[in-house]
């Protein structure tokens, strides 16, 4: 029932979101997931690092980074990893109307981040014509950061279903635990991205 | 009475602990912007160059991780010893992974 989950606002618990087993559960097997996830993206850069020089006779790495866009995408994703952080605080304090709102900033961040994601690939495939057939370093280069912009994409869809879903239920030890996780997963893509912007741009415009 | 009393002391002890937390946090997230802007000034300015500034870009990248498992993903509170091993063994595999790729591909 879910009264059985309602959270007593005179006694708060110190983490709603690890009160019961299965909020327990749901935490370690998202931690799980995020080890598989680590494995994932490390064969992912491997596979970029090894070809990021066969550019057959296409555009390098050179030819294409830029570090304005890249930056202002590194700021919208930081920052949205901080608005999740004020979410879940919010959480612990059982204020069910801010944690939404600052969910809702950080949904809103990683959509502008999307959004320059995709005019990023656009403006390569238009402008330089380097798509995911042009070579190998291009198949390793969307690959991997289009894996990124997925998990982004998948990320958003989550946060919107746990949103909507939840609107008119407010928080209770059940919920939570499905908040909880996806801030988690959500601060896990912005390590990832810390390494795209380090190993693919930066390193891609020095070489 | 007296029951109330001792949980408002409770309730005000945990208040101030995730103020705390909070403060931790928001120290975390001006060091990673921090080290982004001196990340991306590096490349930007040219001053150092070669495979310096590649180490150099990897110790960034690396701190500012740590930064977001730590203090973002809590991972340095108690009851995470379980998170803490699944990802100290992702790091293990990335590390075998690079290194593997890496030596196949550029020595």
């Amino acid at each position: 029932m879910s009264h059985d989950y309602s959270i007593d606002p005179n006694n708060l618990p110190e983490d709603p979101s690890r009160v019961t087993a299965e909020g327990k559960m749901k935490h370690l097997g998202l931690w799980m997931f995020l080890g598989g996830e680590t494995v994932l993206f490390a064969s992912l850069f491997g596979t970029y690092i090894a070809l990021k020089d066969s550019t057959a006779g296409g555009p390098t790495t050179q030819d294409l980074y830029g570090l304005e866009l890249v930056f202002l995408m590194t700021l919208l994703l930081l920052t949205s990893s901080l608005t999740s952080v004020y979410a879940i605080y919010h959480m612990k304090n059982n204020n069910f109307k801010q944690m939404q709102l600052w969910f809702g900033i950080t949904g809103l961040l990683g959509l502008g981040f999307l959004a320059c994601e995709i005019y990023e690939f656009a403006h390569y495939i238009t402008d330089y014509g380097f798509t995911f057939r042009s070579s190998a370093f291009g198949s390793a280069f969307y690959t991997l950061v289009g894996f990124h912009g997925g998990h982004v994409i998948f990320g958003l869809s989550w946060l919107i279903v746990l949103m909507v879903r939840n609107a008119k239920r407010g928080l209770d030890t059940y919920n939570a635990a499905k908040y909880n996780t996806f801030a988690l997963y959500w601060h896990f893509i912005d390590v990832v991205w810390v390494f795209i912007f380090t190993v693919v741009y930066l390193m891609g415009m020095v070489s | 009475m007296t029951n109330n009393t001792t949980s408002n002391k409770a309730e005000a002890y945990r208040k101030q602990e995730s103020k705390d937390e909070m403060k931790k946090q928001l120290i975390s997230f001006g060091m990673m912007i921090a080290f982004t802007i001196i990340a991306f000034a590096l490349v930007g300015t040219d001053v150092i160059q070669g495979s310096f500034l590649t180490i150099l870009l990897f110790v960034l990248a690396f701190v500012q991780m740590m930064f977001q498992f730590l203090y973002f993903m809590h991972m340095k509170d108690k009851g995470h010893a379980e998170a803490s091993g699944i990802i100290y063994g992702g790091f293990w595999v990335t590390f075998l992974v690079m290194l593997g790729l890496g030596v196949i591909s550029w020595w």
